[in-house]
């Protein structure tokens, strides 16, 4: 509780904070639309292409000041992007192979900018390389300021263009036959893109900057089937893992913020997987689960039923039907028993009138799936 | 021994071991998945270095990178498998959660040791000539043994099952119901590329071993369509970006492996634009050749319908040519000696007239 309060007094704590919530909302609401348009990974090469970008404008400048270098990072993901575009269109490489290639090449030639700044004895280039893994705890309020209006501009994009990017990310072709302009809305929505990494590169890094724009967004389709609610919560669940890896990481020294944050992400994404109400990992086990018993006990019931009618419904002659041990069919019996479709008869069970009615149902709904089965075959 | 030799022979073995199995990644279009399975090698690493008690030995390292790797596909499969998940956000949710523990973990134990974050980054092939192991009494390059043994594995690897490879990966259907396993074949795959990720995280670090993974197969497979060629064609292209990058490296001070993956990058490029498959400007060069060549087939045979020489002015106005492009097309019908140029205007010449007359033949 007493870290909670230290937002609101601790300088640092308290931009690192606002911070990692910004970049959790931007990304968040971003990547909704990078995941539904299954152009998850794309963000991640924009996100390691930027590197070479930092470096390149810090050569060229000469200026720490982060708003440039990040300016420069989001040049060079930009071009990463549109080169990725372009070899697609012109060549048969399979669109994975182009996103890795455009990554790493990208990605080591940043590698490279950076050993050679370092060897360089630049006395000003300590620091550069916080933006691999990112250094939250550098973050100060003008960072916020400008995350804040980087952010603040990518979402107000997308307020203006919310329905154009809806019928973008579910039905493109309809779109085009409405006359949209798809390509140039796609070039927008990868540049809004571009300002949501520009915003994490301080935060979380290059590297893992992938998971900020990916794990809100699937964790919020869990919860929904709605466009809008999946945004909100997408940006909700950003915020959160956001404020908690900041917190977490301001508990003990030697805690990386970036890693802290990605971490609380995949928490709340497994959380998501596992327990959201109707697609929940563990409702669906329960209801197979459910599933397999009520088949197990309606094959039961036909069972019972035929020796029923052949008079002879005993432990003894169930298990040699199901041929199953003595002990096994008592406990069946005890099962339909609960269940008030069988009762004891002094030659040893008989169904109920209750089962009688059950297992005439089920013949029924038996019979008109057989002849289903027939007919169209 | 000589420094540069054992960096040099090191960076040809991590290139040719990388090549052999990245080739089946594009081919199967699983390039993403060896971008993960390189990240998430640093948790396995850290795991072994952890057990091991802090010795940074190689075979631990090596079995808990490789386990690691494989938690990593199968998690990913896992995901996919649920279907609530797409198969490339999975990709994108499970790598940087798996390097996360592996980065926490460094920082939180093995501050100011041995496994720094430099080392993840950059590799350490620049250190390979100081670290040696004895052999039969004489002194090897640790990173020899190592990537030699791995470099052999992949190829045996290949070599050995490479109808099945080539069948499953070409037409997996077809693999399966012959009864080839490829379930079996794709594991084993997997292990092998989780493998020669930590087998070269040591040399060229965890994100930059996906360079050579990946980028010298693409360029290989911009650059013919036979397996057998590519295959060859991928070690080529990975031990050139190899040297040169190395050369590089050395005249600029920078990083060598960053170097490597670079010029790897460039390959890429100049393949992309002039591969004679495919290439960018191959194709253009091949589409404006071809519209030179129809439009002075076209100019020949619209003068082989006139019994005078035509004036340059008349063909303008008929065709609605700019001068630069007729002035092309005339270069081009002059070389096949299609035309002629006389001081009323341009004539067919013998060649040119049978030329066009044999072009308007109804083909047989």
């Amino acid at each position: 509780m007493s870290d909670l309060l230290l937002i609101f007094t601790d300088y640092t704590l308290r931009n690192v904070a606002l911070g990692s919530a910004m970049l959790g909302v931007v990304g968040g609401v971003l990547g909704v639309f990078a995941v539904l348009r299954r152009q998850s990974l794309l963000g991640d090469v924009l996100a390691h292409a930027a590197l070479p970008g930092i470096c390149l404008a810090f050569i060229l400048t000469g200026a720490k000041a982060p708003l440039i270098l990040l300016v420069g990072g989001g040049l060079a993901g930009w071009l990463a992007a549109w080169l990725v575009l372009a070899v697609l269109r012109h060549s048969r490489l399979p669109e994975d192979s182009a996103l890795g290639v455009m990554l790493s090449s990208f990605f080591g030639f940043g590698v490279a900018l950076l050993t050679f700044i370092q060897h360089s004895n630049n006395a000003s280039q300590a620091g550069l390389d916080q933006y691999i893994f990112g250094q939250a705890a550098t973050i100060v309020a003008s960072d916020v300021l400008n995350f804040t209006v980087l952010g603040g501009l990518a979402l107000l994009t997308v307020g203006l263009f919310y329905k154009e990017f809806k019928l973008l990310a579910f039905d493109p072709a309809y779109a085009h036959s409405l006359g949209l302009p798809v390509r140039g809305l796609n070039t927008l929505l990868t540049s809004l893109t571009v300002l949501a990494v520009m915003v994490g590169l301080q935060t979380v890094g290059v590297v893992l900057m992938a998971a900020m724009l990916i794990a809100p967004a699937a964790a919020a389709r869990q919860w929904t089937d709605r466009l809008g609610a999946m945004i909100g919560l997408s940006a909700l669940f950003g915020a959160l893992a956001g404020v908690s890896g900041a917190l977490i990481s301001a508990t003990r020294e030697n805690l990386p913020t970036g890693p802290l944050v990605v971490l609380s992400m995949s928490a709340i994404l497994l959380v998501s997987l596992f327990f959201a109400p109707l697609r929940g990992l563990v409702w669906d086990w329960a209801r197979t689960r459910q599933h397999r018993r009520r088949v197990y006990l309606e094959r039961l019931l036909l069972d019972a039923h035929v020796l029923h009618a052949h008079g002879t419904l005993t432990p003894q002659s169930l298990a040699e039907r199901r041929r199953e041990p003595v002990a096994v069919a008592l406990q069946n019996l005890e099962a339909l028993r609960s269940l008030g479709w069988v009762q004891e008869h002094p030659q040893g069970f008989i169904l109920t009138p209750t089962g009688e009615q059950k297992a005439h149902e089920l013949e029924q709904a038996m019979r008109v799936l057989l002849h289903r089965v027939e007919g169209s075959s | 021994m000589n420094a540069d030799l054992v960096i040099i022979l090191t960076a040809i073995l991590v290139s040719t071991a990388s090549a052999l199995v990245g080739s089946f990644l594009v081919l199967r279009r699983m390039a993403l998945l060896s971008d993960a399975i390189s990240h998430a090698v640093l948790p396995g690493i850290v795991l072994a270095y952890w057990l091991s008690g802090g010795e940074r030995a190689t075979l631990p390292a090596l079995l808990g990178a490789a386990a690691a790797g494989l938690v990593t596909v199968v998690l990913v499969e896992w995901l996919t498998r649920t279907g609530r998940v797409k198969n490339d956000a999975a990709i994108g949710i499970v790598f940087p959660a798996l390097f996360s523990l592996g980065v926490l973990a460094v920082s939180l134990f093995f501050r100011n040791v041995h496994l720094d974050m430099d080392a993840v980054l950059y590799g350490e092939i620049a250190y390979a000539p100081f670290n040696t192991l004895s052999l039969w009494g004489r002194e090897v390059p640790e990173s020899w043994l190592v990537m030699g043994s791995l470099t052999l594995l992949n190829l045996l690897f290949v070599l050995l099952f490479y109808k099945e490879l080539k069948l499953a990966t070409f037409d997996p259907g077809l693999a399966a119901a012959l009864g080839f396993a490829p379930g079996a074949l794709y594991y084993g795959l997997m292990t092998l590329v989780s493998f020669t990720s930590v087998g070269a995280f040591q040399s060229v670090g965890a994100i930059l071993i996906v360079a050579f993974l990946i980028i010298p197969p693409a360029t290989a497979y911009l650059l013919t369509q036979r397996l057998p060629v590519m295959l060859a064609l991928a070690v080529g292209v990975g031990v050139v970006s190899s040297l040169a990058g190395y050369a590089l490296a050395i005249w600029l001070d920078a990083s060598i492996a960053g170097m490597m993956a670079t010029v790897a990058g460039l390959c890429f490029a100049l393949a992309f634009l002039f591969s004679p498959v495919e290439g960018y400007l191959t194709t253009r060069l091949r589409r404006e050749r071809q519209r030179l060549e129809v439009a002075a087939r076209l100019l020949v045979a619209h003068l082989a319908h006139h019994s005078q020489p035509v004036p340059e002015q008349e063909v303008l106005e008929e065709f609605g040519w700019n001068p630069r492009f007729l002035g092309q097309v005339r270069e081009k019908a002059l070389q096949a000696g299609w035309l002629e140029v006389v001081r009323e205007g341009l004539r067919p010449t013998a060649r040119g007239l049978a030329m066009s007359s044999a072009q308007l033949e109804p083909n047989p």
